[in-house]
């Protein structure tokens, strides 16, 4: 409203521009006036984007969708931090309140080998859908499903399932991680799949085959560090990694017989 | 007492099977004819959009066997703004033993649309609703339980049962996560080849048949082609949908043959965060379940501007409860936000705008304790607002939410173009002109698991042998060149106009909102029927793109998706004026009961209006399909 353009702040802003995956890209200085305090990052954005179309400048391209904190698509670093300052919120759901007038705001792109850069803030993260198409999934075909109170599920597990199944698919796990590692990402849903007893049948190759192809896909190894913990907007926990590795190992005692079948080591 | 605009001799075939209405399904099932096993990855099957209707139905049609390819416009499946969805979803399966059975849920499904959808489909819809439910949980959906380990429920508005299944405050997303990852699975099968950040920019069409689509300089050919594509919302600038969301794809196949119906039944959902300024991008919707546990209400007196704590009591005025004893706060969206209005309009809304009401959780936090409700609502608390919740009544104000209206589909869901099936909010077929909140997931999943992959097979067969076709095929190169051309004209305007997108898309949403919003009349909609067309001659005149248009150029593609919302804006409005009647969410002030409740009039409305396109320029036809109640009384829709 009219209220607050008065006292909105003026904010410097360095933007990461990069024209396409294969040009070489820069940091390029902003300046945007009047932002008022309830508008969120990503309006504050817009505000910057139409001012420079109306200068005739190609606007800042970064991915967005719901803004409502639940598509994923929302990515940005925000003075060194994915999703920006705001603990559990993404950068759709953070609001300028979180800085003040003068501030200096440096936005870059999710930086990892597994997400390069389409163009700008944009990223490419289809690595996240191959690592899900390579078995982050019940084998439960349309029909074939039982009557759903046939199999109780305890209420403890479906909690710490629902808490795992939260992750929105961001990357922002990958963007903290040192190593570019998307163990958070993998070890949510083995988790959210393998809590159910539903999920439980598939559970050893499902952790198989998502390990690996992420390995395939350039995600870096996991060193215990918990950046993914501290940036996760959903606050998926690290035991979901411990998880993770506890499945690993168990699915390495399987091994594949001479006819490419799976069969329990004895 | 038709204008003469509407042509009542063409006859639309919905093909509802005959027979008893808990046995069409059944044997129209029966009826149709199968595609051999063996004979199905022999067909091509297009699928434009992932949301909960689209990726179920990619997946399913994978597992059948069709080869399939599916298309997104954001950079993932998982992203479509089904993910959104909080509250629930509705099946019949009366786990709480409160008296709920399928043929409620049909009667109450009936009733809640006010009577403007098919009883046929929506007693279908019914009837598949509890294998949704079966499925989701065996694809891994966490839904809450309760602590012996059995699914829980709880009540949505329009119900006076608990029929809703939930997974805390983000249903929508545990359910299209089930369905994309059932699609990813068929991914790994290479049954089903994915493209992302894509939009549909039209249908091809070869004898009469859809055989394929085009985007930006791509194209496709298959034997048919299914669109579910979500809603067009957007055309209202601010709504709770994605920022994306648009209706460019089914306004395509719109202008390509395929009839729209009922474009003026949009909902307007009573429980959003209030708007707080010029810069606002897009509305937050807050589930309708908070509606269970929190009590609407607005101070007595107008201009009362004491903060809500010093409003005694008395003082208050609980107006849902008031009016409605029977149902409450429960009350069905349309009679919620249109009641909210009715409030402000008198100068008792709340907050700095004005435009607000509270819904306060104190009573039921006293009743059970903080520790219950916010297991109950915590994430949903969450969001946005700078106020805890605990402590304070929030403020709540109504959006534009979800669109009734679609493409018109008959029983088979199928449009008026033979080979283009159209699934969930882009059809228009089973919530008449108001959605049951929780009901929007139930029908997604509905088409996309349990009637596509019936109704598909049955087209195959039938149209079976398909002529060949390749993307070479002069249907294809003149569409493409059509595009090319229309790209091109935009961009010669784009590099010298002055107003931005955004600006002109802000214009039109404040016309719509303001004249095709919760209260129409004959005036306001002459008003926007005057304004649209001066807004996008403006459009087509003044419209600012900057860069080109081969490269990725986000302007441009707002651009491309506002050229059709300015489109359907025309129609909604043109639609909402031939409707003299009010029912659900169409409210025309000049038809309403001495309590301001929407009066329908059954003898000259009681039917869908479809839309021919007629060409640009010219003016579109409406048809209407005559809508039959046999088996739920037409009667005044009463929730007191």
């Amino acid at each position: 409203m009219s209220e607050y353009d008065n006292n909105g702040m003026t904010l410097f802003l360095k933007i990461w521009r990069q024209k396409c995956c294969s040009e070489k890209g820069e940091m390029v200085n902003y300046t945007v006036k009047n932002i008022s305090a309830d508008v969120s990052f990503l309006e504050m954005l817009d505000i910057l984007n139409q001012d420079l179309i109306k200068k005739g400048e190609e606007p800042v391209v970064f991915d967005h969708d719901c803004r409502e904190g639940i598509c994923g698509a929302c990515s940005l670093v925000i003075n060194g931090e994915p999703h920006g300052p705001e603990v559990l919120t993404t950068t759709c759901q953070l609001h300028m309140r979180k800085f003040k007038d003068g501030d200096t705001i440096v936005i870059e792109p999710f930086r990892a080998k597994a997400f390069p850069v389409v163009r700008d803030l944009m990223v490419d993260r289809t690595t996240l859908d191959d690592v899900i198409t390579s078995g982050g999934y019940i084998s439960a075909n349309t029909g074939a499903a039982p009557e759903s109170n046939a199999i109780p599920v305890r209420q403890e597990n479906a909690e710490l399932s629902m808490d795992a199944a939260a992750c929105i698919g961001c990357g922002a796990c990958v963007a903290a991680c040192g190593n570019a590692s998307a163990m958070l990402f993998v070890g949510a849903k083995v988790s959210h799949l393998g809590l159910l007893p539903q999920g439980k049948l598939e559970a050893q190759e499902r952790v198989h085959n998502m390990v690996k192809k992420m390995d395939e896909l350039g995600f870096g190894n996991c060193t215990n560090e918990a950046e993914c913990e501290a940036v996760c907007p959903k606050g998926i926990k690290l035991t979901n990694i411990a998880r993770l590795n506890r499945e690993f190992a168990v699915s390495s005692f399987f091994k594949k017989n001479d006819s490419g079948t799976k069969q329990e080591w004895s | 007492m038709m204008e003469n605009n509407t042509n009542t001799n063409f006859k639309l075939d919905s093909k509802i099977p005959s027979g008893p209405i808990e046995k069409k399904w059944d044997q129209h099932k029966f009826n149709m004819k199968l595609v051999n096993p063996a004979n199905k990855r022999k067909y091509n099957i297009i699928i434009v959009g992932t949301g909960l209707a689209g990726a179920s139905a990619a997946a399913s049609l994978g597992e059948l066997g069709y080869n399939i390819q599916v298309f997104c416009l954001q950079d993932s499946p998982r992203r479509a703004h089904s993910i959104a969805a909080q509250g629930g979803i509705n099946a019949a399966k009366s786990y709480p033993n409160d008296g709920d059975s399928v043929w409620r849920l049909f009667y109450d499904t009936v009733k809640g649309g006010d009577y403007r959808a098919r009883e046929a489909n929506v007693y279908r819809l019914a009837q598949v609703s509890n294998n949704i439910i079966d499925q989701c949980t065996a694809q891994g959906v966490p839904f809450a339980r309760d602590y012996s380990g059995y699914l829980a429920n709880r009540s949505f508005g329009g119900a006076q049962v608990s029929r809703t299944f939930y997974a805390r405050g983000q249903t929508g997303q545990q359910l299209l996560l089930g369905a994309y990852q059932a699609l990813m699975r068929q991914r790994n099968t290479n049954k089903v080849k994915l493209y992302t950040r894509r939009e549909m920019l039209d249908v091809v069409i070869i004898d009469g048949k859809a055989r394929g689509i085009t985007g930006q300089v791509e194209k496709y050919v298959a034997d048919a082609v299914i669109i579910a594509s979500g809603g067009y919302g957007n055309s209202y600038f601010l709504s709770t949908n994605a920022v994306c969301s648009n209706g460019s794809a089914i306004w395509r196949a719109h202008k390509r043959g395929a009839f729209f119906a009922n474009p003026c039944f949009t909902q307007i959902h009573p429980t959003c965060i209030p708007m707080s300024g010029e810069h606002q991008s897009k509305l937050t919707l807050m589930s309708e379940s908070l509606r269970n546990d929190g009590r609407v209400w607005v101070p007595a007196k107008a201009g009362d501007k004491r903060l809500p704590h010093d409003i005694p009591e008395n003082e208050r005025d609980y107006y849902l409860e008031r009016i409605y004893p029977s149902f409450g706060n429960l009350v069905p969206r349309d009679v919620a936000s249109r009641n909210a209005k009715l409030q402000c309009d008198a100068g008792k809304g709340v907050g700095n705008t004005n435009l607000a009401v509270y819904l306060d959780f104190a009573h039921a936090i006293n009743r059970d304790g903080e520790d219950k409700i916010r297991a109950r609502y915590g994430n949903l608390f969450e969001m946005i607002t700078a106020e805890d919740p605990y402590k304070n009544p929030m403020r709540i104000y109504t959006a534009v939410h979800y669109t009734m209206g679609g493409l018109w589909v008959d029983y088979n869901l199928m449009s008026t173009i033979p080979g283009l099936f159209v699934l969930g909010e882009a059809n228009f077929s089973d919530h008449g002109a108001n959605r049951l909140g929780a009901s929007a997931l139930m029908q997604g999943l509905a088409d996309g698991y349990f009637v596509i992959p019936y109704t598909i097979g049955d087209y195959l067969a039938r149209m079976t042998p398909f002529e060949k076709v390749e993307t070479n095929h002069s249907a294809f190169t003149a569409s493409e060149k059509e595009l090319t051309e229309e790209a091109r004209k935009m961009m010669s305007v784009g590099s010298r106009g002055k107003r931005t997108t955004t600006d002109i898309h802000r214009e039109l949403g404040k016309i719509m909102w303001n004249n095709v919003g919760m209260s129409r009349s004959e005036e306001s909609l002459k008003k926007a029927l005057t304004e649209i067309p001066r807004l996008r001659e403006e459009f087509w005149k003044d419209v600012l793109i900057p860069g080109k248009s081969e490269d990725l150029n986000v302007e441009l593609e707002h651009a491309l998706r506002l050229r059709d919302f300015l489109d359907i804006s025309e129609l909604i409005a043109k639609d909402a004026l031939e409707r003299k009647e009010s029912c659900g969410g169409h409210f025309r002030q000049e038809s309403q009961t001495k309590d301001n409740e929407a009066l329908r009039d059954d003898e000259n409305f009681c039917n869908a209006a479809v839309w021919e396109h007629k060409g640009e320029g010219k003016a579109p036809i409406r048809h209407v399909e005559e809508l039959k109640f046999e088996n739920v009384h037409l009667s005044q829709r009463s929730y007191k």
